[in-house]
This record gives structure tokens, C-alpha cells and sequence, in this order.
């Protein structure tokens, strides 16, 4: 038996440590906004936080997470003020990959409230798009900083 | 007003609640095809659907069925946009779902529902409007008999009819029930380009919030109660069959449910995706080779350099041999592009759900009427019994012209009694696509003493997608498909012979974003180039002295020279190329400028000029061209796909690298307003976004670029 908490609501699932844990989210708690794209942590579509740092789901297993606190994009309440920055800049095209880029962006700005631009490409390694959104990940990241600063102002 | 005649395969007839709605019936169609449209299905009581297309709903809701997938390109805004526009809709209150397969969602102009070409707002521009202004009419005829007042002094706009001398207002949704007992008008009038509101001045996307709050749909996120889930083992190596295989150590595993031996693999059906890899891990099958077998890399090539000296003529104009023989230079060049796999983010997959009344299936597709079609023949069912369910597509780019997943789902769910998803993996994906074509290229240009070119030859050897997906379309060899973008060549060059050699490698080929144009165009515009440099002259005002006849062409090169600055100084290793091309009915120029340093390119920034007509949603077709720029570095830049002991090297993203975003550059797109109707935006992007960037690095190292992608020895 593992005890997971994911998005704030504690889970005890008769599974083994080594279940992989995109796959427990995906499949057991029907939490499917985490992908697969790759299988090997190349493409970061499957991201969650665990704890607040972003965690490649794909190569992770339940066991290295249980009790510790887990968010996947549906924990983030579809409010969230990264959220409302892809709405805002038009980000996903296809939208596979959005979940694990909304979570980078999450992680990057709870560790660095003001990141400069090196610091958003370094955060976005290993995300990939084949749509190429980029320059708009880009935009929304910058539109968030200000969001979260200011959390009152209105948006859109 | 544009007056337009009704579909005359239009037939109204009375359905539920009261409800108007319309049957479709083409001629010489009968039983299965004649079965109703899918809107009149469950409708609700007092609502308007006057068509396949669109709902009304009392609560003043507009449900429009998308027959087109969306795969990022933004058909569920852009269609949507569409029909809401005539019907005067309130954006906020419009809600877009895919259409089933059925007949009535075929697009116009490809006659059947695929989704490709860069086709869908070009197709449905018109149908699209006219279902909007069909419901419109309807609509403010209810009002004007509610109010007692003429219809002409009515305006519907943001989801209300608005009695404009009174100033009297009626919600649509107190409309529709009385709107629906109204016969369906023969004409309809569609906006002057002056009042329209939402086509060409852009809407929010409706798969946006979705798509960022994790709840959008895709293939792989289907789930019904029961599900299993199959993976299959194929061979690593193309044509082969399964001779034997064991399955006793797999059926033991925990959670590996069943089976299932296909001919061209073995599937294992288990309760998840980890139980169903591990009981793939453990069969031990025994491989049957294929008839042909596939080559080694540099065979291949040499097979495809053999073939360029049979190639068959696919046009001829003037007399190139004449004409190369008293030109004053003559140069040759050979450029090779190899195979590109899709790589779409989202795996193929499919969910089947076989049961007493027919077949589910819910699928990430580009052709849900071939599914339909297909898993009716598989299951000896007739297709009004096949329901295809579309999901958002997590990339398409033509992978999903495909049904070769659905096929095997389809056949896995007839020997599983419960419903199925068969999820491919990565490794599955890369090594067993249908790849964009390995192409070689022998051009031969001729200048004469002015340094004008006056002769153009362009040979092209690659397989051919058509000769498996349509072999009667390719006689005697001539395959207009392959040679996309090098037969069309648009600059005035007297004498110009473009010849093609078919060359079956025995490896899969399909349709990838832009199809043979990718590759044509890529050695076309490099070549342009090279006899720009012998004749001294630069490679913009060359192109735009040949490009007087096609003046939609020259007005994107301009535009594209102008706002990326050509001619202007850059520093030491850097470099400036342009590059044009029409394609789907667009024409698109670009000017790329990269730096080349410590043996790598750098592309820094693409200035894009796009003219596909009339622009339904600017900040969609921005985006287009953003993602055309990121595909087309990513063939020109990263990996290929490359041929080992009979099947694919590459496996996955680690030796199958996509751009990234620090490799990203600043991307401007500068849009034509031309007034002419609407062409192509997903794929017209991509042909010359290649040789721009080749072209500036022959600009910055003074070498051809003469391969792709571009390697590192190339740059010095």
C-alpha cells in the first residue's frame, strides 16, 4: 500500500513502490492531464510538483513520493495566475505538452518570483513542443511574473 | 449582399420537441448514408439546427460541430469564428465540438472529412457562413413575427435580435423554439466584408482554457469503465511477420489479461500501460523477413544518386539542353534531405469499444470517415453502426492521415470483449511512422553572359508516398506528388526541365507538414541562390526580377526583405538568407539571420511575410507561423531519421532531438491583406523556412549549404 497526496487529497492505493507514478496518476486516479510523450524524462509533457519542484512523472516511482505532497495541472485550479497568462497569450496550439509547460512556469516562479531570461530557458530544458510555442511560453512566463506580483489585477 | 443559393441536398424535415432540423441526403446515396445528420440526434426540446452545423439552444447557447480536426491549427475558433460571425452570436456563449464522421462534414473541397491540404477554412469558408446565416434568418423572422415589425428593420448581433427603430431587444434564446417551426430559407445573404466583426479581427480560441487546465481530451486521456490497455510488439526491421511466438512468460506477469497475435506483430492486453510493456518485454517472438529489405543508410543514398539518371520528365519548358549549351556558366549542385519521422507529442493510440450495437471509437484522427469506413470493413458492419469519436489531436502534421493504429486497435477490441486502448510508445512512434521521403537533388542551371539564368534543370529522386496510398495515381513512373514545389517553380526562367525518378527504399512514406514541397523547395532555393552568387548578384533583387508574373509571391518577398532588413550590416559570422515559395494556396517568403560560431548555427532571428488571403484569426495564423518556423528549423538543425539493419537507428527524443526553446528564434510574421479568398496557413510556412536558413549560412561561410540538417563540418 502507498499513501500519495496529490492536489491536496490523500490517496491509499494498493500498488507497489515501484508502480510509476504517471502512470498511478494517469491510470488510477484518472488524473490524465499529465502525458506521455517519451518514457525516458526527454520531454517533460508528463511534469508534476512534488513539494514545489518540477518531477518528470515517466521515470519516477510511487514509492519516491509517497506522503510527500504532489501537484499535477488539475491541482492548480485552472486560475492559477500562470494559467491565466498561457490563456491570455494564446500558448497551447495542440496543447499535449501545455500541462508539464504551465508546471515549469509554476515551479520556476515559486523558486524566482523574478526571473531574467536565462534563468526561463534554463527552467524550460528539456520541455519540448513540437508545435513550436516558444516565444509564446516565453510571453505568458513574463505575463505571469507580473500577475503573481500583483495578484489583485484583473486579467484578460 | 452575396446572395447564396441553399444546399440543394438541403431536405427540412419536423424533428423532436418541435425542433426544425435538417436530413441530408445525397444523390445516389442510400441506406447508410442517408441516415440523419447527428444533430438531430438528442436534441433538445426548443432548439434550432437548421443544419449539420450548428445548434441554438434556449438558454441562448450555440453549439457548432467542427468537421475538421483540430491539432493545434485552431479549426475549433477559426470554424467556429465562421458560423458565429453570420449568426450574430455572442462569442462568449459558443461552444465547439468535433463532428462525428458522417457525410455531412465531408469538406467541400476534398470531398471526404481529412483534414490536411491546409484545406479546412479554404473548404468550409463559404458552407460555414451560410449555416450561420441560415439560422439568422430564421431567427429574426421569428422576431419580426413576435414584434409585428418587418424583418429589414432587425439586426442580430452578440446573441440578441435587436428591433433597431424601437429599440426593442429578443435573446436568441426566446427564439428558437418559434425560429424552428420557420421553413429553412433557399437563400441566405452573407456580411459585407464591412460589417463583419469577428472574421479578420480575430477571437479568443475555444480549446484554450482546456488545454491549459489539463482537462482537454486527447487520445490517450480516453477512459471507460473496463478499460484494458495494449501495446504491441513489432519488429525493429520494416516488412516483417510474425513466424511464432510465445507467450507463457508474458500471460504470467500480473495484469496481463491476453494476447493477441496480429500479422505484423503481437499485442498484450493488460490492466495498464506498465503491465502491458512488461508482458511485451517478455514475449519471445520469432520474426518472419519481409519479401524487399530495407538498405543501409549510405546504400540507400547511393540508390537514390543511381535513380537520378532515369529520372522521367515532369516538365518541360523551352530547351534546357540547347540552352545550357551556350549559356555562359553553367553550374550543378546536388543537395540530399533525408527522411523525417512526425514525431507528433502524443503517440498514436485508439480506443475501441466493440458491443452488440455496432463499434466506438474514440481516436486522435485527421480522417474520422476513413476510420468509419475502415473499422466497418474490419468488423463486417455496416457504418451507421460506427461511431467515430474525434479527440483533440496532440499533433497531426499528417501522421494521423494514418489509420494504421486504428486498424490494429480495431482488431485487438474484435478478439477482447471489452472496450481497448492501444497506446503506442515513443520507440513504437519513431521507428514505425510513415516517413517524410529521403529525396536527392540534381540541379543544373545555366546563366548567360549578364549573369540572367536562362536555363533550369531540377531532377528529383525520393520514394513516392502515392505510390502506396494511390498507385493508380502514379503512371509510368510520373509522380506529380513528388514533385510538389520543383515542378512549380514560379521564376521566369526560359528554358526549365524538372525530371523525377521513383526509388522504393522499402521504407513507409506519408504526408509530414508541407509534404514534397519540404524538400523541393529546399533545393530550389538554395540553388537559386548559388546562381545568384555566380552571377554576383543578390539573392532578393534576383528573386524579385523573376517574380513579375507572380505578383502575390514578389509582394511576401518584399515585405519579407523590407521588415527583416536585408541589405543592411551584420557583424563577422553572421549571415542573412530569403527564401519563397507558394504552397495550399499561400505564399510565403522568409528571411532568416543566423550566426555561425564554434562550428554550430544559430539562428537568431525570422522575419516571416505570409499571404493566404483573406485571414479569418490573425493571432492564429501568427501562431502557425511561429510553429511552421520551429518545424522547419527542426528538420534543418536536429536529427534525421536514418536507416540501420533494416529498420529506423533513432528511437526516441534523445537521438531524435526537437528543437528546444533556448534554440528558438525571435519569429516576426508580417500578414498581406490581399482580399483574395483563404488559402493555407498550417503548411506553407514550412517550405522555404529551410533554405533561408541554409541560405545565410552560404551567406555567413561564403559555402553551400548542400544537406540537411546542417552539420557542423558543413560550415567551414
Amino acid at each position: 500500500m502507498i499513501d500519495l497526496l496529490v492536489n491536496g487529497s490523500r490517496h491509499t492505493l494498493d500498488v507497489s513502490a515501484d508502480a510509476n507514478l504517471l502512470w498511478v496518476l494517469r491510470e488510477r486516479l484518472q488524473l490524465t492531464g499529465a502525458k506521455y510523450g517519451c518514457g525516458i524524462a526527454a520531454c517533460g509533457a508528463c511534469t508534476v510538483l512534488v513539494e514545489g519542484a518540477p518531477v518528470r512523472a515517466c521515470v519516477t516511482p510511487v514509492g519516491a513520493v509517497a506522503g510527500r505532497a504532489v501537484i499535477t495541472v488539475e491541482g492548480l485550479g485552472g486560475d492559477h495566475p500562470v494559467q491565466r497568462a498561457w490563456v491570455a497569450e494564446e500558448v497551447p496550439q495542440c496543447g499535449f505538452c501545455q500541462s508539464g509547460q504551465v508546471l515549469a512556469a509554476v515551479a520556476l516562479l515559486e523558486a524566482k518570483p523574478r526571473p531574467g531570461e536565462r534563468e526561463i530557458t534554463e527552467a524550460f530544458r528539456g520541455h519540448l513542443c513540437r508545435c513550436g510555442t516558444y516565444p509564446r511560453i516565453r510571453r505568458a512566463v513574463r505575463r505571469a511574473i507580473t500577475l503573481m506580483a500583483e495578484p489583485q489585477r484583473a486579467t484578460r | 449582399m452575396l446572395r447564396v443559393d441553399r444546399r440543394n441536398f438541403l431536405k427540412a424535415s419536423a424533428g423532436a420537441g418541435g425542433a426544425l432540423v435538417l436530413g441530408l441526403v445525397l444523390p445516389g446515396c442510400s441506406g447508410d448514408e442517408a441516415e440523419a445528420v447527428p444533430l438531430q440526434r438528442d436534441l433538445p426540446a426548443g432548439a434550432l439546427a437548421p443544419n449539420a452545423f450548428l445548434r441554438v439552444e434556449p438558454d441562448g447557447g450555440v453549439l457548432v460541430m467542427i468537421p475538421s480536426s483540430e491539432m493545434g491549427q485552431g479549426v475549433f475558433t477559426s470554424l467556429a469564428m465562421l458560423v458565429a460571425e453570420e449568426l450574430g452570436a455572442d462569442w462568449a456563449r459558443v461552444r465547439a465540438e468535433h463532428a462525428p464522421a458522417h457525410v455531412a462534414y465531408a469538406n467541400p473541397s476534398a470531398k471526404n472529412q481529412t483534414t490536411g491540404g491546409s484545406n479546412s477554412v479554404h473548404g468550409f469558408f463559404l458552407p460555414l457562413r451560410e449555416a450561420g446565416a441560415t439560422a439568422r434568418d430564421m431567427l429574426m423572422r421569428a422576431a419580426a413575427a413576435r414584434l409585428q415589425v418587418p424583418v429589414d428593420e432587425l439586426r442580430a448581433a452578440d446573441g440578441i435580435v435587436l428591433h433597431v427603430p424601437s429599440g426593442r431587444t429578443l435573446p436568441f434564446g426566446q427564439l428558437t423554439a418559434d425560429a424552428a417551426r420557420l421553413p429553412v430559407p433557399r437563400q441566405v445573404s452573407l456580411k459585407e466584408p464591412s460589417e463583419l466583426r469577428l472574421l479578420g479581427h480575430g477571437a479568443p480560441r475555444l480549446d484554450t482554457p482546456a488545454k491549459v487546465d489539463g482537462s482537454a481530451g486527447f487520445g490517450q486521456d480516453v477512459h471507460l469503465p473496463g478499460l484494458l490497455i495494449a501495446s504491441i510488439e513489432r519488429s525493429p526491421r520494416f516488412g516483417e511477420r510474425v513466424r511464432r511466438v510465445d507467450a507463457e512468460a508474458a500471460m504470467k506477469l500480473p495484469g496481463v489479461r491476453k494476447v493477441v497475435p496480429l500479422e505484423h506483430g503481437v499485442a498484450v492486453v493488460a490492466d495498464g500501460f506498465e503491465a502491458a510493456q512488461a508482458g511485451r518485454a517478455a514475449l519471445r517472438i520469432v520474426w518472419q523477413p519481409g519479401r524487399g529489405s530495407v538498405p543501409e543508410e549510405e546504400t540507400a543514398w547511393a540508390r537514390l544518386r543511381q535513380a537520378l539518371d532515369t529520372t522521367v520528365t515532369m516538365r518541360s519548358d523551352g530547351d534546357v539542353a540547347a540552352a545550357l549549351s551556350h549559356a555562359a556558366k553553367v553550374i550543378t549542385a546536388e543537395y540530399a534531405v533525408p527522411f523525417q519521422a512526425h514525431a507528433c507529442m502524443e503517440p498514436p493510440c485508439c480506443t475501441v469499444q466493440v458491443h452488440d450495437g455496432g463499434c466506438d471509437l474514440w481516436v486522435p484522427t485527421q480522417v474520422p470517415d476513413k476510420v468509419r469506413r475502415i473499422t466497418a470493413e474490419l468488423l463486417d458492419l455496416p457504418e451507421a453502426k460506427v461511431n467515430v469519436h474525434t479527440t483533440f489531436l496532440g499533433g497531426g502534421f499528417g501522421r494521423r492521415l494514418e489509420t494504421d493504429y486504428v486498424e490494429e486497435a480495431v482488431q485487438i477490441a474484435r478478439v477482447v470483449r471489452a472496450p481497448v486502448k492501444l497506446l503506442w510508445s515513443r520507440e513504437d512512434d519513431l521507428r514505425h511512422d510513415f516517413y517524410r521521403p529521403a529525396s536527392l537533388h540534381r540541379l543544373r542551371g545555366g546563366l548567360d553572359d549578364r549573369g540572367i539564368p536562362i536555363a533550369w534543370r531540377h531532377d528529383v529522386a525520393s520514394p513516392s508516398i502515392m505510390a502506396r496510398v494511390w498507385p493508380a495515381g502514379v503512371r509510368n513512373g510520373h509522380d506529380n506528388n513528388s514533385v510538389q514545389g520543383a515542378s512549380s517553380l514560379p521564376y521566369a526562367i526560359p528554358n526549365v526541365d524538372v525530371g523525377y525518378a521513383l526509388a522504393d527504399l522499402g521504407v513507409p512514406v506519408g504526408f509530414w507538414r508541407s509534404v514534397s514541397h519540404s524538400q523541393n523547395v529546399f533545393a530550389a532555393e538554395c540553388f537559386l541562390d548559388e546562381l545568384a552568387a555566380a552571377a554576383g548578384q543578390d539573392p532578393y533583387v534576383l528573386r524579385r526580377e523573376l517574380l513579375a508574373a507572380h505578383p502575390r509571391l514578389q509582394r511576401v518577398l518584399d515585405l519579407a526583405a523590407s521588415r527583416g532588413d536585408w541589405g543592411t550590416p551584420l557583424p563577422a559570422n553572421h549571415g542573412r538568407g530569403i527564401a519563397a515559395a507558394s504552397s495550399f494556396r499561400s505564399h510565403v517568403a522568409h528571411v532568416a539571420e543566423v550566426a555561425v560560431e564554434n562550428g554550430a548555427v544559430r539562428v537568431l532571428r525570422v522575419v516571416c511575410a505570409l499571404d493566404c488571403g483573406f485571414v479569418v484569426n490573425p493571432d492564429t495564423v501568427v501562431a502557425q507561423m511561429e510553429g511552421s518556423v520551429a518545424w522547419g528549423l527542426t528538420a534543418a538543425l536536429k536529427g534525421a531519421v536514418t536507416l540501420r539493419d533494416g529498420g529506423i537507428a533513432q528511437s526516441n527524443f534523445h537521438d531524435y532531438p526537437l528543437l528546444a526553446m533556448d534554440e528558438m528564434p525571435d519569429v516576426e510574421v508580417h500578414l498581406v491583406q490581399s482580399g483574395e479568398p483563404p488559402g493555407g496557413v498550417g503548411e506553407p510556412g514550412v517550405p522555404p523556412l529551410a533554405p533561408a536558413v541554409a541560405n545565410a549560412v552560404f551567406a555567413a561561410t561564403g559555402r553551400p549549404v548542400r544537406r540537411l540538417p546542417i552539420r557542423p563540418e558543413d560550415l567551414s
